[in-house]
């Protein structure tokens, strides 16, 4: 095993008197799948709030190659290649699925203001890159045809898929997917698969999944961790997961 | 019909508890006492009257409506609307008005010409306040404090350094800018509402600050006698100040006073071409597009590694330097400021130019300035119901046409494979 990209120990998230997690320690192998799994309720989403710096944890630990992150706003984790999208979608609805794009490479744009109100070369280049980079994944999840329809007007499919490549924008080393297959039909489902699976195999990414879909979770993950009311419940690889009976009891109830 | 009745009666109701007071009560001095007096009874008996009307047309409402036909689709049709709005229409349309502009005001009267500076001043203003409100989604109800930071900030530097206006106007700008940058640190944190009521707070302390401080501002008399602008050293005046040249002596034409005014107009066409510049490269780099990414959603902004707070702040700054550069024109060209040309209802006004003219168009925005500044003087006669229209005005642009007069849409972005 190398070293782990993202190692959390003891992370606790209390709202008022409701524990909402409770003590959870993961380890994220770098080109992996990780999924998190849970009943409704079980703070999933919460742990990613905590991960990507929307919540700050009540307390514990989060080392991002060996960095501890846990004190950092949102916008400073994402810099740190920590992206994430959420359970409903939000892309900029009224921009063109291009200018989502564009817009998520903020960060490595030229954002002088001279450069820009004179047009100058370093600016026009940087530009060109930025479209080319957002041209070239738009390809990548098949969208280049809707490129100038305004987002919010993209079929539910599409969006999810937009919103994925919005993440890449910022090149990421980890992408935490929040749901994402929420709503989507099998077909659409087997090609985000697909897609989650070049993500991890061709552009270096490690994904962080939460997921309903068992169908999708045990065939894609590397490795599952299981939450319950907040408590981690289980760990492992699919199949050692899917095998253990704490597991079974929290899903399916008493035999 | 019972729903009906109870709408129609509470309508009535409201057209009582409005008119009465507007149009009933009047206020008449007698003596040094004031005397509340009832207007004539033509006046009262009208009010019935409207009252009655209101009462029977909501009553039977759903039964007219069923009488007249209805017209279908919208009022402007599809095709022609979608023409107006593209960017490439309203590119033309900004060119054709900019000759237009260059070449009306030789043949136009003194006073036309005067007005529509007027309105440049305003078309200024609006386009500024649309970085904050139209594309940055931060609702800024005190921007007419920078306006008054920049105008006031050319009268000081004319009244006690001798500053030329040309000099002044870049110091504006960033002195703007500078109180923008300032007030966005504590205040950006609220969100809507509360952003508005501080920033209308923030406009408000500014007017009255201006007027308390009357060592430096000379109090609620303002500070008079400011330098006009001169073109590259010559004055337009009938006589130069010592050691100045006379455009009309140095051209060796007669004096005519219209000069300075055509002057002045050019000017303020001059400074709104390059702020109608200046934002269009805005909306076209990087940080144009993360003001409009921030105003349909912050927290996706967020997760995408983008600092709100900056990018709010730059919406914020510019913005505010846009109105320093007016409030100096404004300065100049009256010769007089005082804190009482700096009332929230500047920039209610201010804010209505941009609400009317469509959130981000900036064509939208001139025809906008256009109407709320001719309107008052074309209605010279109804000055006592200005803000009466405006509220109609408003209403009736909600109903009909609530993305303003000339939304525009998205432009194009080629990909290149």
């Amino acid at each position: 095993m190398s070293r782990p990209i993202l190692e959390v120990s003891g992370l606790t998230m209390r709202f008022g008197g409701l524990l909402a997690v409770n003590n959870v320690a993961l380890s994220v192998q770098p080109k992996q799948v990780v999924s998190i799994i849970g009943p409704n309720g079980a703070g999933k989403t919460t742990v990613f709030n905590c991960l990507t710096g929307f919540y700050q944890p009540t307390s514990g630990v989060i080392l991002l190659d060996d960095e501890p992150v846990h004190q950092l706003a949102g916008h400073e984790i994402a810099r740190k290649g920590v992206v994430r999208t959420f359970q409903n979608v939000r892309l900029f609805k009224e921009m063109t699925a291009v200018e989502n794009l564009l817009v998520a490479q903020h960060r490595h744009l030229n954002t002088s203001f001279l450069g820009g109100l004179l047009k100058t070369p370093s600016f026009r280049r940087s530009e060109k890159a930025a479209m080319e980079y957002a041209a070239h994944w738009l390809e990548e999840v098949d969208l280049v045809d809707v490129a100038n329809r305004p987002a919010g007007t993209l079929a539910y499919g599409q969006q999810r898929r937009l919103e994925i490549a919005r993440c890449m924008m910022t090149r990421p080393r980890i992408l935490m997917l929040d749901e994402p297959a929420a709503g989507l039909n099998p077909k659409e489902t087997e090609d985000l698969k697909a897609l989650i699976a070049l993500l991890r195999d061709e552009h270096d990414v490690t994904v962080m999944l939460i997921e309903h879909d068992m169908k999708l979770v045990m065939s894609i993950s590397d490795y599952i961790y299981v939450i319950n009311q907040g408590t981690p419940l289980a760990d492992g690889t699919p199949d050692e997961v899917r095998q253990n009976p704490a597991v079974i009891k929290a899903y399916l109830g008493e035999e | 019909m019972a729903k009906n009745f109870k709408f129609a009666f509470f309508s009535a109701l409201l057209v009582f508890a409005l008119a009465v007071p507007v149009l009933n009560l009047r206020l008449t001095l007698d003596g040094i006492t004031l005397v509340v007096t009832g207007a004539s009874a033509k006046v009262q008996w009208s009010i019935v009257a409207c009252a009655i009307g209101i009462f029977v047309w909501q009553l039977l409402r759903d039964g007219i409506a069923g009488l007249i036909p209805q017209r279908q689709g919208p009022l402007v049709p599809e095709g022609v609307s979608n023409f107006l709005t593209l960017p490439s229409t309203q590119r033309w349309g900004l060119v054709a008005l900019i000759v237009i502009g260059l070449i009306w005001p030789f043949f136009a009267s003194r006073g036309a010409v005067d007005l529509a500076t007027l309105v440049l001043i305003y078309v200024m203003l609006g386009l500024g306040l649309n970085i904050v409100v139209g594309l940055a989604g931060l609702l800024d109800l005190g921007y007419v404090g920078f306006y008054a930071v920049g105008a006031y900030t050319y009268a000081m530097l004319s009244e006690y350094a001798g500053f030329g206006f040309w000099t002044a106007l870049p110091i504006a700008g960033i002195m703007a800018a500078i109180f923008g940058y300032l007030l966005g640190f504590p205040v950006l944190r609220l969100r809507g509402d509360y952003l508005a009521i501080v920033t209308l707070g923030f406009g408000e302390i500014i007017r009255i600050l201006l007027r308390n401080l009357t060592e430096y501002t000379g109090g609620p008399n303002g500070i008079s006698g400011i330098d006009k602008p001169t073109l590259f050293g010559l004055s337009f005046d009938r006589r130069a100040a010592e050691g100045m040249q006379t455009f009309h002596e140095y051209f060796g034409i007669a004096y005519n006073s219209v000069n300075k005014v055509i002057f002045l107009y050019l000017i303020a066409l001059l400074l709104v071409l390059i702020t109608l510049f200046v934002i269009n490269r805005l909306l076209r780099m990087p940080i144009g597009r993360a003001w409009e990414a921030l105003r349909e959603d912050e927290i996706a902004c967020r997760a995408l590694g983008m600092n709100p707070t900056t990018i709010k702040l730059s919406a914020f700054t510019l913005g505010a330097s846009f109105a320093g550069f007016a409030g100096c024109f404004f300065a100049a060209r009256q010769g007089l400021v005082t804190p009482e040309s700096f009332t929230f209802i500047e920039s209610a006004i201010i804010l209505a130019i941009v609400v009317l003219g469509g959130m981000g168009s900036q064509l939208g925005v001139i025809l906008a300035a256009a109407v709320l500044t001719l309107l008052p003087e074309v209605a010279r006669e109804f000055n006592e119901y200005r803000m009466l229209m405006f509220g109609a005005l408003m209403v009736l642009m909600m109903i009909w046409r609530p993305q303003g007069l000339l939304p525009m849409q998205r432009p194009h972005l080629e990909l290149k494979p």
